[in-house]
């Protein structure tokens, strides 16, 4: 029994460090696709990789099909409609991108956990996935010129409305998805508060309404649509951290594909392709008085300080 | 009655949409466990063997796989195989993947229990009785064995049908995103559609996994 005991135990610790290996290494790998970095190690991996990883604008058009990445159950966003389609803002726009190139749009759908995951593996060409520009995001992945305004906000039951964050109440807590700004802003900003985390919209917004949290922080536009949909809601705080902006993203180093996209949005901007792609898609869901808060057309950013 | 929000479900192809995800859902369970029940019993068989090697290869094996969450395990053979090698499997097949390492892992692990609950005496009555080895493997063990891992296979089955909901995380739709996808497309015309349309796919759930209770009921039946 001893004896048993003795070699379980050092397979266990085996397993254990091998598993420990295996995480240790594909976290490597994910600081090496960082050209930049100085890791030496993983050079020969990241060669093996950098070589297969992304497709140029040449050889999507030679292909036929552009993978794009999208959200499937954000509405209006991006969602898939009764017939099977993909719909929303980003789709408007990710139909015109295939349009111009002249080549099908394959969408897959993805969640905000694996979106960067999706390019740094080159499983996509483009993310189009409501994705919020931040620094952290731009040393993983490649941002194109901005075609939409976003900050956070907090949206809360009416009967107990969240209007501040401080003086926080320590057993209450906000509801987030996982791997989005909001998650990352909070973390940073109020690591007092306890964040419920959930993988994807459409559970959040069921915690939410089981009253699990005692409210959701999410982008501003997704909290005042829900507020506006929802009775019984109120955005007590509309917006919260700085003003950001939300662009199409490619893999690291796709030059050719980052080029196209800044070209064809500052083309776009000349026929104002963007005001008409909210008023296709998103002005059912916040009316017309948040067009020029929330559109960035051709890529220029506008005062920040447009009134609501 | 409350509104459930059924009548969702009768626009477009949206029943359609929801069947197909449970296709989808099922295709991969299905296939992963049509590998991995065969592919247990052997490995099962082999732990049992007393050579340190093999056992500890096994071992090995079954512990890495016990210890990574599904989720992760995902991760690293969708994405980690692409990063490391350069294989671009796609979504399904790494779920099928996934799904027949766990499956097998823990089959092989339910059928060394069983073959090791067998007592001693029942070997030893079976050479008395003058069995072959064969014999006895084929009267006495194998039947009791097989008796002893139906109800815990059944569990294994159900849970890795029910686990599919898991792919969504590397691209693969399967019933519940649609089901998601659905409830999130028709949020302002039919909010209450969440309750009628997760009571569907519970519906679809239990009817994919029922008929398997009910066969493992009468095999008990039968082999008793």
């Amino acid at each position: 029994m001893k004896k048993f005991n003795k070699v379980a135990s050092i397979l266990l610790a085996l397993a254990l460090a091998l598993s420990l290996a295996a995480c240790g290494s594909s976290s490597g790998t994910t600081d090496g696709t960082d050209t930049n970095s100085s890791a030496a190690a993983s050079t020969e991996s990241d060669d093996l990789t950098e070589s297969v990883v992304y497709r140029t604008v040449d050889e999507i058009v030679e292909s036929g099909t552009i993978n794009i990445g999208v959200f499937s159950d954000k509405s209006p966003f991006g969602y898939v409609d009764e017939n099977g389609e993909y719909q929303g803002y980003d789709i408007y726009f990710a139909n015109r991108i295939g349009e111009d190139l002249g080549v099908e749009v394959n969408f897959v759908s993805t969640e905000a956990a694996n979106r960067i995951e999706y390019l740094q593996t080159g499983k996509v060409d483009v993310i189009l996935a409501n994705f919020t520009v931040t620094e952290e995001r731009a040393e993983e992945v490649d941002f194109a010129l901005p075609y939409m305004n976003v900050s956070l906000g907090v949206v809360s039951p009416d009967d107990n409305v969240i209007t501040s964050l401080e003086d926080w109440n320590e057993e209450d807590e906000i509801i987030v998805i996982s791997g989005t700004t909001a998650e990352t802003y909070l973390t940073e900003n109020y690591p007092n508060i306890t964040l419920q985390k959930y993988d994807t919209y459409a559970n959040a917004k069921n915690a939410l309404e089981n009253g699990n949290g005692v409210a959701w922080a999410n982008d501003n536009t997704e909290v005042i649509a829900f507020a506006l949909e929802n009775e019984g809601y109120t955005v007590g705080i509309p917006s919260l951290g700085s003003q950001d902006t939300i662009a199409p993203a490619v893999t690291k180093g796709n030059s050719t594909l980052l080029d196209w996209l800044n070209e064809e949005i500052e083309a776009l901007g000349e026929e104002n392709f963007f005001h008409a792609d909210y008023e296709a898609t998103l002005a059912d869901t916040y009316g017309l008085d948040y067009e020029e808060t929330l559109v960035v057309e051709g890529g220029v950013v506008s005062g920040s300080t447009e009134s609501e | 009655m409350p509104d459930l929000g059924l009548s969702v479900l009768l626009k477009g192809k949206n029943l359609a949409r929801l069947l197909g995800g449970l296709g989808v859902a099922l295709k991969i369970s299905l296939i992963s466990i049509a590998i991995s029940l065969p592919l247990g019993i052997i490995l099962g068989a082999l732990m049992t063997w007393k050579n340190p090697v093999c056992r500890a290869i096994l071992r090995c094996y079954l512990e890495i796989i016990r210890i990574m969450p599904q989720l992760v395990l995902l991760f690293l053979v969708y994405f980690g195989t692409t990063r490391a090698f350069g294989w671009n499997l796609s979504g399904e097949l790494s779920a099928v993947i996934v799904f027949t390492l766990w499956g097998t892992a823990e089959m092989a692990d339910l059928v060394r229990g069983a073959l090791v609950s067998i007592p001693l005496h029942q070997y030893e009555s079976a050479a008395a009785l003058g069995l072959t080895r064969r014999q006895t493997y084929q009267y006495v063990i194998l039947p009791q064995t097989a008796r002893r891992l139906l109800p815990l296979s059944i569990n294994l089955i159900t849970r890795m049908i029910k686990t599919t909901s898991l792919v969504v995380m590397i691209g693969v739709v399967e019933v519940l995103k649609v089901a998601q996808q659905i409830i999130e497309a028709n949020r302002t015309s039919s909010p209450n559609a969440a309750f009628g349309i997760y009571l569907v796919v519970f519906l679809l759930y239990f009817l994919a996994c029922w008929p398997i209770s009910l066969l493992a009921r009468y095999l008990e039946e039968k082999w008793r």
